[in-house]
């Protein structure tokens, strides 16, 4: 087994570890830096509950191993609260709109929002409700899910995507 | 019908208030199994059977031993001294020995053979591969037509019926089904599915202490994984504590502790080392019960108008090898005409055992009842010629028409399907419907509309002993704050939200000071948790009760203080007043600082402290109506269903808070869209699961869901609060409502099959008029595979209730003392018989824990007859028809409308 060092910035804090090849980074995460707001929900890429944003973009923390992010800026769901320690947008409207039930599946929809609306100008509820495509939510039927998309990416109604 | 009891200043029942659960779960500062850490924690991973059946050889663990970061590996052999039996959810022992691991024998694929414990899991998972198991494979029985005609599931059994109840054929039904205007006839089939809660299966064990146990569990209720744990291991004298914080959804599966956590928790006394297993996906989808997979042939009479005459249900089940409980599931046939005028019904139902992963709950387990009532509904109304709404409405069981009882002598008072169908009614124009559909159809676009009605039973608390009742326990802090631990427990219900609405209304304290704590088994009271959505009923309950006997105490106490009548006083924001006397006032704090530190003060003989418990039984069963509608338009060119527009108009008796009702009826939905449209858990002839990712297992996404319309209703029940269930309605009317809609939309090619998943493929055969799927290798019967040797322990299957008829033996009699299993519907009851011949005339009594019940009964040859009446759970008398031959006796118990059930026995002393 082959052992690599590297150094991850998590959440805007340093992590230098040595780590094995296969290690994944959503164990990485969770086991070795504490943040386990990082849920593993299938190991294959389908659920979407381990979702995480690398380097400003939104992956599947189960598909990427731990030395594949070495020098990646990584952020979770602990670090979306703004510094006054509110929630994030995002979070703001999923628990205005019952956007959650068990909360399993929750961290993975939130960085998949969070990923989508940080850029200027609103991201469009379709481009949202396309990606929210990829989330598996078993207990909330999606209702309030959707809702807190259409109103993040700009208040487009209409049929279901 | 019930008088509700003003409630006082209510202020946060029937809000939208903030759920109390979502701020640290949209943090990620939710506690799970799995982001449980201990020092010095090991890694459980499972070696699992690649075979469906088969004799276990041999096991080589040497390999294994010696591999990096491994701590030990364990085989059945290793957790003998427990005497472990898996026990049903009625905590009764199983009608076939069920061990963690396996012994001598593998009943499926994924069946847990031996037990890895390493420093990680990945070490774990590496060791597991290298434990080298040899099996005598034999064709293994798969599906229900395999358990009909193939070998036995379990050699100690004499059938693969593992249960059976009602009967075959009963001349009355036969002859008024027989002499009706118009029958219909049709055969319904439910897929196997997975619940798959989106956080699988898990456990963490900590052994500590002087025979102390701390168990971490993702389960439904922490007192009933404690009480299981103790029981299954025969060890009440262990302390047994279970936390459960947060757990990612059950649906039914966690509904009990099941073979791998039971296996790590007696792992973990083992070894003495802290134990963490968290099962995988791919085991999920493989190893861990499953459920429904079962089909219905009904029959269905009705007059010239369409009113109902009578009806017969055939219906088998699999059980899978271990099943939570050996089950035919009488509730199918107990909820089938339960809403509805049925002159006449009989059924006969099986549960069967195969070579697959074991039958566990799901979210309205006997949904098919539903399914299969309102698909023939609709086939009748075609058929007759008269409106889908209109069958309805000629046989639905109304207001008017009660209190009435169903076919099974069950009490309505206060159901509504028919009042909630007319009120949906008033939500959709069904004649502009019409003319669209008829419309799109010349443009060749197909648009269906759909209905269905139910009445679904939940917080039942007669005869299931582990669901009699709930307790709450709240105290007023002497911070003024009020805490409440109660029995029940949220898996995303959102019981911290809604009992905290309940408890700061009837205590009159602001929401905000109110917490719930439901996660740990050490802080209260037994409660089955999560189950047949009994949370808002009897935890709601619990909570008036108790609160209001903390209210009272309350104002006696202020009463004291500021020398007042405890009748004028009053507690609104967690301020206490007088009415008319607005100067005398005292906080809650106050008071409950004078309660637990000066109790001199208190009034003469009152006990110190604010703080009380209720243990709440709900009455024996609380009924919630629904009636809904759909609307879809199929793509004939893709056989793609989509969803336009569904209509929920429900019945949910008082309401807590609505965006959790509307959560719980959303979530249940689109499970059922899933169990329409797209889930599968699929076999192939040598019963290997073949969808074992997420890849293969579809489940509903946000864009398969429409977005739901509710439609509330309001009738309060009998149960105090006047609160009804909705945790599973809709998983049970939604698979109907959608059925129904894709057989109105393909109605002009003819009739679908109404067999699930309505896959694509499924759906454009009946468009295309032709067969496009290669057969299913899984339906394939195992003979069609090449011969194996035959294994030695075939035997032809007898019929489950027609007892074997020895030759007749001069040498023997009954007299002696007899252990008897009776099959019940509730799982095998054990007992004992005594019996004392005298010529033809047999006295004897039964004994069971709960008493003695003496009978006379008439022999004939080696054939004893004699009838029992009993009282409990319902007045029934029990007809026992015994052949005994040597020291072995079978037989059969007719039970009144339960039909027959299954008698064994065995000579313990002559």
């Amino acid at each position: 087994m082959s052992v690599h060092g590297i150094q991850v910035t998590i959440n805007g804090r340093r992590h230098d570890a040595s780590v094995e090849g296969r290690l994944l980074l959503s164990d990485f995460l969770r086991m070795h830096c504490g943040y386990t707001g990082v849920h593993v929900g299938c190991e294959h890429g389908v659920c979407g509950a381990c979702t995480v944003v690398v380097d400003g973009a939104a992956v599947r923390a189960c598909l990427m191993l731990a030395v594949q992010a070495d020098g990646a800026a990584v952020t979770t769901v602990e670090g979306l609260a703004g510094a006054d320690g509110g929630l994030h947008p995002v979070q703001q409207a999923l628990r205005d709109e019952f956007g959650l039930q068990c909360g399993f599946c929750t961290p993975g929809i939130v960085m998949t929002l969070a990923a989508l609306t940080s850029g200027t100008g609103p991201p469009g509820a379709d481009s949202l409700l396309a990606a929210l495509s990829g989330h598996v939510c078993r207990c909330t039927g999606y209702q309030g899910i959707r809702r807190a998309a259409q109103k993040l990416g700009g208040g487009t109604q209409g049929e279901p995507a | 019908m019930n008088e509700m009891k003003p409630v006082e200043a209510a202020r946060y029942v029937g809000q939208r208030v903030p759920r109390k659960e979502d701020e640290r779960l949209l943090r990620g500062q939710g506690v799970y199994v799995d982001d449980v850490e201990l020092p010095g924690m090991l890694h459980v991973a499972f070696v699992r059977s690649p075979i469906a059946r088969g004799r276990i050889r041999s096991i080589d663990t040497s390999l294994a031993r010696e591999a990096p970061g491994v701590y030990a590996v364990l085989t059945a052999g290793d957790l003998a001294r427990f005497k472990i039996n898996m026990l049903s959810f009625y905590l009764s022992a199983p009608a076939i020995a069920i061990a963690p691991l396996a012994t001598q024998r593998v009943a499926y694929v994924g069946d847990p053979v031996a037990l890895v414990a390493a420093r990680d899991r990945y070490l774990a998972e590496d060791a597991a591969g290298l434990v080298t198991v040899e099996y005598d494979e034999e064709d293994p029985v798969v599906t229900l037509d395999d358990a009909r005609s193939g070998p036995l599931v379990h050699p100690d059994t004499d059938t693969n019926a593992a249960i059976a109840m009602g009967e075959e054929h009963d001349e009355d039904i036969e002859q008024r089904l027989a002499q009706a205007p118009h029958l219909v006839t049709a055969t319904i089939k439910h897929q196997r599915v997975a619940q798959s809660p989106i956080e699988t299966r898990g456990v963490v064990v900590d052994k500590h202490g002087d025979g102390e146990l701390t168990v971490y569990i993702s389960c439904q209720s922490p007192q009933m994984a404690a009480r299981y744990i103790s029981l299954a291991l025969g060890m009440p004298q262990m302390s047994v504590r279970v936390i459960s914080k947060d757990v990612g959804g059950s649906f039914g599966l966690k509904v009990q502790p099941w073979r791998e956590e039971i296996a790590v928790v007696a792992a973990g006394i083992v070894l003495g080392r802290p134990l963490k297993w968290i099962e995988d996906r791919l085991e999920n989808l493989t190893a861990a019960n499953q459920a429904r997979e079962q089909e219905m042939t009904l029959r269905v009479a009705f007059d010239a108008q369409g009113h109902l005459l009578a009806s017969h249900a055939d219906y088998h089940l699999n059980n899978g090898a271990y099943p939570h409980g050996a089950d035919c599931n009488i509730a199918v046939s107990m909820f089938l005409w339960a809403a509805h005028k049925m002159p006449g019904f009989s059924f006969y139902t099986r549960g069967w055992y195969t070579n697959t992963a074991g039958l566990a709950a799901y979210r309205g387990p006997w949904a098919m009842e539903s399914l299969a009532r309102e698909t023939v509904l609709d086939i009748a109304a075609r058929k007759i010629g008269i409106d889908p709404i209109e069958i309805r409405r000629r046989n639905l069981v109304t207001r008017a028409d009660q209190p009435c009882t169903t076919p099974f002598g069950i009490p309505l008072e206060d159901i509504t399907p028919a009042e909630c169908l007319e009120i949906l009614l008033e939500h959709l124009d069904v004649a502009a419907f019409r003319a669209e559909q008829a419309a799109a159809r010349t443009q060749g676009r197909y648009l269906g509309l759909g209905f269905a009605t139910y009445i679904e039973p939940t917080a039942g608390s007669a005869g299931i002993s582990v669901l009699a009742s709930d307790v709450a326990q709240i105290r007023v802090e002497p911070t003024g704050k009020v805490t409440a631990v109660l029995s029940t427990h949220s898996q995303g219900h959102g019981t911290q939200t809604t009992m905290a609405q309940i408890i700061a209304d009837h205590l009159g304290v602001p929401f905000e000071d109110v917490s719930i704590f439901e996660d740990d088994s050490s802080r209260g009271g037994f409660g089955a948790g999560a189950s047949g959505s009994r949370q808002a009923v009897a935890g709601g309950g619990a909570s008036i009760k108790a609160a209001e006997l903390l209210a009272d105490k309350i104002k006696r106490i202020a009463a004291h203080l500021l020398e007042a009548d405890p009748a004028q006083v009053r507690i609104e924001a967690g301020v206490i007043r007088v009415v008319g006397e607005p100067d005398k006032t005292r906080s809650l704090r106050e008071i409950a600082e004078l309660a637990y530190g000066e109790p001199e003060r208190l009034p003469p003989g009152m006990e110190a402290g604010l703080e009380v418990q209720y243990r709440y039984r709900p009455p024996p069963l609380t009924l919630t109506s629904a009636a809904h509608a759909c609307i879809v338009e199929v793509d004939a060119e893709t056989g793609f269903v989509k969803i336009k527009r569904w209509l929920c108009s429900e019945d949910c008796g008082v309401m807590i808070h609505p965006a959790v009702v509307e959560g719980q009826i959303a979530g249940g939905l689109t499970q059922a869209i899933g169990c329409v449209l797209m889930e599968q858990v699929s076999f192939d002839a040598r019963g290997n699961p073949t969808a074992v990712t997420y890849k293969d297992y579809l489940l509903p996404a946000i864009s398969d869901t429409p977005d739901f319309e509710y439609i509330h209703a309001n009738t309060p029940s009998q149960a105090v609060g006047g609160f009804r269930g909705v945790g599973e309605g809709g998983c049970i009317i939604g698979p109907p409502t959608l059925v129904n809609a894709i057989a109105d939309a393909l109605a002009p090619f003819g009739p679908i099959p109404l067999e699930l998943p309505l896959t694509p493929t499924r759906i454009l055969e009946v468009i295309e008029g032709r067969s496009l799927a290669p057969k299913a290798p899984g339906h394939a019967p195992p003979a069609a595979i090449p011969a194996a040797p035959a294994p030695t322990d075939v035997q032809p299957v007898p019929s489950p209730l027609a007892a074997q008829v020895p030759p007749p033996a001069a040498d023997s009699s009954i007299d002696g003392t007899w252990k008897l299993v009776l099959a019940t519907p509730l799982g095998p009851q054990t007992f004992n018989g005594r019996f004392k011949s005298a010529g033809n005339s047999v006295t004897g009594s039964l004994i069971s824990d709960i008493g003695t019940e003496n009978f006379q009964g008439v022999l004939d040859g080696n054939n004893l007859k004699f009838d029992l009446k009993v009282t409990k759970p319902m007045s029934l008398t029990l007809k026992y028809d015994i052949r005994f031959d040597g020291d072995k006796l079978t037989g059969k118990v007719k039970m009144g409308i339960f039909g027959s059930a299954k008698l064994t026995g065995e000579r313990i002393e002559r």
